[in-house]
């Protein structure tokens, strides 16, 4: 194994890691604040990126297409809440699934129609499409780059709004008792709306982000979706920090389990064994490690002090 | 006799006489259809135990249906192509392939189970995911058997005194072990057992404070469960003749969660009615236009915002509006 190879694949690894951040982040603050599952927050992921390729062909130009872009599904999330989450929250979790479940074949089918079968390839500007080297051997891809700095400076957003504004000090409070919050005079529905609101523009962001690469398409967001999940339990539901370290965690150990798995079984297994067995253990690995976190301890690694 | 059970009473002698009608004047694809529907049904009879009865949110359990499938499929695919003579599972005998699917679904549970009832909520739903997960990319993995693509079998489980290369032997088959498999989940819940596993949905820590094991009590359950949805897969397998990890998709556990949702949950006959209506909705709505996925969806979720106890509470509040919820 190499160590170009390897460097490359900690990067991918990381580039992944933030874009499932990006899409937990906002399930983790919308099952940790309104207790409310949402099966459908990926396809505001996929939402976002089509509504970002889309604009890239009208405006010309990828980042004012994200600029746009970011809005609009904001605005789509908001509509979600309103008229599919906000009759749940009172409801239990086996409905938020079924409801959401259904919200799903209803916008993949109207992306379907809006958009046709076909996935739309994004383009990117011409000083984001080329690569750049690092050292000699060792040559990346610059928009891989980017994906890594823009969702960094996501993740550090968020921490500033959580953490250090007003509206995240509502936040966290509504986490932890939102009855109390209410009663304290915050207008609840407008925080809930607003939360909503902010998990879809992170998801969307993500599709966006990911559409250079693999284009707009749309069962983009159902392999994300489960993936997500297994990011947040792992990490603690509700948890924004939970959920950043379990993000990067299962990020990297996928791809480099994917990369390397069958490298490591050969130093103790027959080479034939190990290329036999390393494809389906390391497509198994992040709900191998979900299993055993949970085995070990049910509520994740970093749960929310209060619940 | 009351009015659910009149109401099941009916639909399954429905079951029982239209399709065979069908059949024999002409129509086979119906047929086949209720086959496809009596299968689904007995396991969404068999989630009904630990959803409905148990409250035990299973979203994996379309894993039990795939593997119950691939124990057919194995063994099949072994006696075309060789391998595995010496362990007995190069062949299409239903006495093997049958009690196969139901023991390996058995282990599955028993293993699976054991961790996920260890958490409650939400993160129960998502475990059982997990694992029904785990198992659909390890087989998909599994170049031998097919990996993406599935893997073909023509040929069917050989049994004694029925062909199931016969469709209506297949479909009669199928509607004897859905009969049998309500009349055993009917059977569990009304005795000491399936007390206290209701119980236990009610309140949890009340039934432990009694001196029950409830962890026990709910992992036996899983384990029937699974077993009964092992036993469906394998019925499955015999029907298509083939055998895909698509089987086991997530969707596919949601869809078996729709079915008794729309059905009514803890109720008899609820899952036939839901798995009747979900097939036949997607029948006709997918005959009408691509984009059949819409409407469907729209259902899904006007069904969980309002309808109240699913078909099953709906018809039975058409004669007395004042519901009583006493159960059956």
């Amino acid at each position: 194994m190499d160590i170009s190879l390897f460097v490359i694949q900690t990067l991918n690894g990381l580039q992944l890691g933030l874009l499932l951040f990006l899409v937990a982040s906002g399930l983790t603050l919308v099952f940790g604040i309104l207790d409310f599952v949402n099966l459908a927050h990926a396809s505001l992921y996929m939402v976002g990126a089509f509504i970002c390729a889309s604009l890239t062909f009208v405006l010309g130009n990828f980042l004012i297409a994200v600029v746009v872009a970011l809005p609009i599904t904001g605005l789509i999330g908001w509509a979600v809440e309103r008229f599919v989450a906000r009759p749940l929250y009172s409801r239990d979790h086996l409905d938020h699934v079924l409801a959401t479940f259904g919200l799903i074949l209803v916008m993949e089918t109207l992306a379907h129609i809006i958009w046709g079968p076909q996935g739309i390839a994004v383009p990117l500007p011409a000083w984001l499409d080329g690569q750049v080297a690092l050292t000699e051997t060792l040559v990346l891809p610059s928009y891989r780059l980017v994906i890594i700095a823009a969702g960094l400076a996501a993740a550090a957003g968020l921490f500033w709004l959580v953490n250090y504004t007003r509206l995240g000090m509502l936040i966290r409070a509504g986490a932890s008792n939102r009855t109390m919050v209410g009663a304290l005079g915050v207008n609840i529905e407008m925080l809930f709306a607003l939360v909503f609101a902010i998990g879809a523009m992170l998801a969307g962001l993500a599709g966006m982000l990911i559409s250079p690469i693999t284009e707009a398409s749309i069962g983009m967001g159902n392999n994300v979706i489960i993936t997500a999940f297994v990011v947040i339990i792992v990490g603690g539901i509700g948890s924004m920090k939970g959920a950043f370290i379990a993000a990067l965690l299962i990020g990297l150990i996928d791809t480099l389990g994917r990369a390397f798995l069958d490298d490591i079984f050969k130093l103790f297994m027959t080479s034939d064994a190990a290329e036999n067995s390393a494809p389906a253990i390391s497509a198994m690995l992040i709900y191998i490690i979900m299993a055993l976190v949970l085995a070990l301890r049910p509520q994740g690694l970093f749960p929310p002090k209060v619940r | 006799m009351t009015l659910r059970t009149l109401i099941t009473v009916i639909a399954m002698a429905l079951l029982a006489v239209l399709p065979p009608v069908f059949y024999m004047t002409g129509n086979p694809f119906y047929l086949d259809l209720a086959t496809r529907l009596t299968i689904l049904a007995i396991a969404a009879v068999s989630l009904n135990l630990i959803l409905g009865y148990g409250g035990l949110v299973s979203f994996g359990h379309a894993a039990y249906l795939g593997l119950g499938a691939y124990a057919v499929g194995v063994p099949a695919h072994h006696w075309l192509y060789g391998g595995l003579e010496s362990w007995g599972l190069a062949t299409t005998s239903g006495l093997v392939q049958f009690p196969l699917a139901i023991a390996v679904c058995a282990v599955f549970a028993l293993l699976t189970g054991a961790i996920c009832l260890r958490t409650k909520g939400v993160y129960f739903i998502m475990i059982t995911m997990a694992f029904a997960q785990m198992i659909y990319y390890a087989i998909v993995s599994i170049q031998e058997y097919g990996g993406d693509d599935g893997l073909v079998i023509d040929t069917r489980s050989e049994l004694p005194l029925v062909n199931l290369d016969n469709p209506l032997e297949l479909f009669g088959l199928a509607y004897v072990s859905l009969v049998v498999a309500m009349l055993l989940v009917r059977m569990i819940v009304k005795s000491r057992f399936g007390m206290v596993l209701q119980g236990a949905k009610g309140n949890n820590e009340r039934v432990i404070t009694l001196g029950l094991n409830t962890y026990a009590y709910r992992l036996t359950a899983y384990v029937i469960s699974g077993a009964m949805a092992g036993y469906a897969g394998a019925l499955l397998g015999n029907f298509t003749t083939f055998i895909s990890p698509e089987m086991m998709d997530w969707t596919r556990s949601g869809e078996l969660m729709f079915m008794i949702i729309l059905g009514g949950t803890a109720t008899t006959g609820g899952p036939v009615l839901g798995a009747a209506a979900f097939i036949l909705l997607e029948e006709i709505l997918s005959s009408l236009t691509v984009y059949w996925h819409l409407p469907f969806g729209l259902l899904l979720i006007a069904v969980v915002l309002f309808g109240k106890g699913g078909l099953m509470g709906m018809l039975a509040a058409i004669r007395k509006p004042k519901s009583q919820e006493t159960g059956e």
